[in-house]
């Protein structure tokens, strides 16, 4: 297919979406570049699942539109099929088949002959490190494995845009820097990427740039670090083991810090912005807590995180957002049961 | 040389020509049927389901209900063996219900609908494969039939005419069950559902026992409903009658059924989000 134009990859302008009276998109606008990776960032229940299914194709926006590669998604859909690929927030694989014959299926759908599906199949698996595994059925993988196959199968038809929804989501530790790895070497290979998540670091880490959306609405746009800077400097942070003395810690730094520190009072760390003095503000705290007999423990001065940028943007942290669950009839948010299965 | 900033729409490309489209609208059909069945010959649960439970429904009968319910001109195996296998056709559509409603949950339809696929391909492969699927139950059945005593009394025309009725039947159900997993979405109450409507239709018929053997309230209802007409059409296609009334209503039924759900189905599928 030639493709003449000069635009981004993906285009969205005013995208709205209403499920009843749940106002899912108010209106988003998005441009991602050919061959970046956007991230899209926000809680549960943000919307980023309604964005991607309308920039694939599955659902029809009420307002506003979306352009991939051009095309238009709700006019010119089966050509915007052409051109992506689509993993969504839980692995859509046939379990009692086997890696290699989901693969190969896919293939088939795609209209690829069958030695071209095969050596399609063979060469995903190998890629994603699954050749092992590729004879057993898929539901004798781990989550970390399922979630693989799936991205792998999302790569069949070698789209030009990929969509990731939640790409990590409910993997341990370990599976989700694999799968960091895996995604940062498909972007290098050219491919544009919109991926969502609900963990800032992993924006962070694998975003050229990033959106953050709350209740359907894009509520900061940029870069790691131009969302960084919206929190105003780096943040000195530390742990006040004795949670008795955590008022008092407070109270000895309040005049330091630039606004409020932020507590955890359940891991008793506490965090605050001090602006481009970094290093003074870190003499001046310890000095302060000293006078005040405060003991702490692991003082370090950081570059904000995307958890401070959300704590800046919304008055609340992202993780505290409770889940709307009314009016959803249970789909796609049943927890998968990722530990069940082996290991690889 | 900055970039001009141009509107970023395409033209619409066209999608590939009538022929070509037509040709992958098979082939992808052919592909999610090879699936389905690949699925269905691997989970034992599956086989049993449909090929073992049936088998007990007809000893059951047979030997322990049997010689408690009379029938007039015939033996009671011989009566058996068309509503049996009208039952059994009728329960298979479970899967295809349950079947759809995983796809749907699981995420996999949403894969299939984002590929440039025919979108047609995923409702017609289930209902190819849960047709063939059933088409094998049926012959197992008349297999187990003549094994405990069951035998056509009308010619091998007719046998197979009956064995065809079921089966478009059966696939009359699979449309109405397409559309209920689609539409609900959810195993356990697809499956719940699916006992609601199925279990009276079937058992307050005229599959296992003479309808004037029933309280007369539940006659009127037994007497004029679509399972009853088709299981009396096969029946008299088994074991001889008359056929040509109970034929046309079948046929008038059984279009009814594929005129409501086969759009109601697509347009679920359609939806289905
Ligand atoms: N099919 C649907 N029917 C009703 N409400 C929905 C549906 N899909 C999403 N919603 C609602 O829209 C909002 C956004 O959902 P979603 O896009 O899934 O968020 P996210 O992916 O960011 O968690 C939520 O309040 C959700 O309950
Ligand atoms: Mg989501």
């Amino acid at each position: 297919m030639t493709d003449m134009s000069t635009g981004p990859a993906i285009l969205v302008e005013g995208l709205t979406k209403s499920f009843g009276d749940v106002h899912a998109l108010r209106g988003i606008d998005l441009s991602v570049p050919r061959g970046t990776v956007l991230g899209v960032l926000g809680p549960n229940g943000a919307g980023k699942t309604t964005a991607v299914r309308i920039l694939t194709t599955l659902l029809q926006p009420d307002g506003g539109r979306a352009l991939v590669e051009g095309r238009d998604v709700v006019r010119d859909a089966a050509a915007v099929r052409r051109s992506i690929g689509l993993s969504g927030q839980s692995a859509a694989i046939q379990e009692e088949l086997t890696g290699r014959e989901n693969l190969e299926l896919i293939g088939r759908l795609y209209h690829l002959s069958w030695p071209q599906a095969r050596s399609r199949a063979a060469e995903l698996l190998d890629q994603f490190e699954l050749t092992d595994a590729a004879d057993r059925a898929a539901k004798t993988y781990s989550g970390g494995m399922q979630r693989r196959l799936d991205l792998a199968a999302s790569l069949v038809g070698r789209p030009q845009v990929l969509f990731l929804d939640e790409p990590t989501t409910g993997l341990d530790p370990r599976a989700r820097l694999g799968m960091w790895d895996i995604i940062r070497s498909l972007v290098a290979d050219g491919t544009t990427l919109l991926l969502t998540t609900q963990y800032l670091d992993e924006a962070d880490e694998l975003a050229d740039e990033i959106v953050v959306i709350d209740h359907g609405q894009v509520i900061a746009a940029g870069t790691s670090e131009d969302l960084k800077g919206r929190v105003g400097g780096d943040v000195l942070e530390f742990t006040v083991p004795d949670r008795a003395r955590i008022a008092d810690a407070v109270s000895a730094i309040a005049k330091i810090g630039e606004g409020e520190a932020h507590v955890d009072e359940e891991t008793g760390v506490i965090s605050i912005g001090v602006g481009g003095r970094g290093s003074e503000a870190l003499i001046e705290v310890v000095r302060a807590l000293d006078g005040a007999g405060v003991a702490i423990q692991g003082l370090s001065l950081r570059r904000p995180s995307l958890d401070d940028v959300f704590l800046a943007l919304t008055g609340h942290a992202a993780e505290e957002e409770e889940q709307p669950a009314k009016g959803r009839r249970g789909r796609r948010r049943s927890a998968k049961k990722d530990t069940a299965g082996a290991t690889s | 040389m900055t970039a001009i900033t141009v509107p970023a729409v395409q033209p619409p490309v066209g999608d590939p020509n009538l022929f070509t489209r037509a040709r992958w609208a098979v082939s992808d059909t052919l592909t999610i049927t090879r699936r389905n069945l690949l699925v269905w010959v691997r989970v034992p649960a599956y086989i049993m389901f449909t090929v073992i439970q049936p088998v007990m429904f007809v000893l059951l009968f047979r030997y322990v209900f049997g010689g408690a319910i009379p029938v007039k001109g015939t033996t009671y195996v011989n009566f058996l063996m068309p509503g049996i296998i009208g039952q059994s056709a009728a329960f298979a559509t479970f899967g295809t219900a349950i079947a759809l409603a995983q796809e749907l949950k699981k995420g996999v339809i949403d894969r299939l609908k984002s590929m440039p696929m025919a979108r047609s391909a995923v409702l017609a492969g289930r209902l190819v494969a849960d047709t063939g699927r059933m088409f094998i139950t049926i012959l197992i059945l008349v297999g187990v039939g003549y094994a405990v005593g069951f035998r056509f009394q009308n010619g091998f025309g007719l046998a197979v005419a009956m064995v065809v009725l079921a089966t478009i039947f059966g696939l009359a159900i699979c449309c109405i069950a397409a559309f209920t997993g689609l539409a609900i979405g959810d195993e356990e109450s697809v499956q719940a559902f699916g006992l609601i409507w199925l279990f009276p239709l079937t058992f307050v018929s005229s599959a296992f026992v003479p309808i004037s053997t029933m309280p007369g309230w539940l006659q009127a209802f037994a007497k004029n409903q679509p399972v009853t007409i088709v299981i009396d059409t096969m029946r008299s296609m088994a074991l001889g009658g008359p056929i040509a009334t109970n034929l046309w209503l079948s046929v008038a039924w059984l279009g009814g059924i594929f005129i409501v759900f086969v759009p109601l189905a697509i347009r679920a599928y359609k939806r289905a989000a």
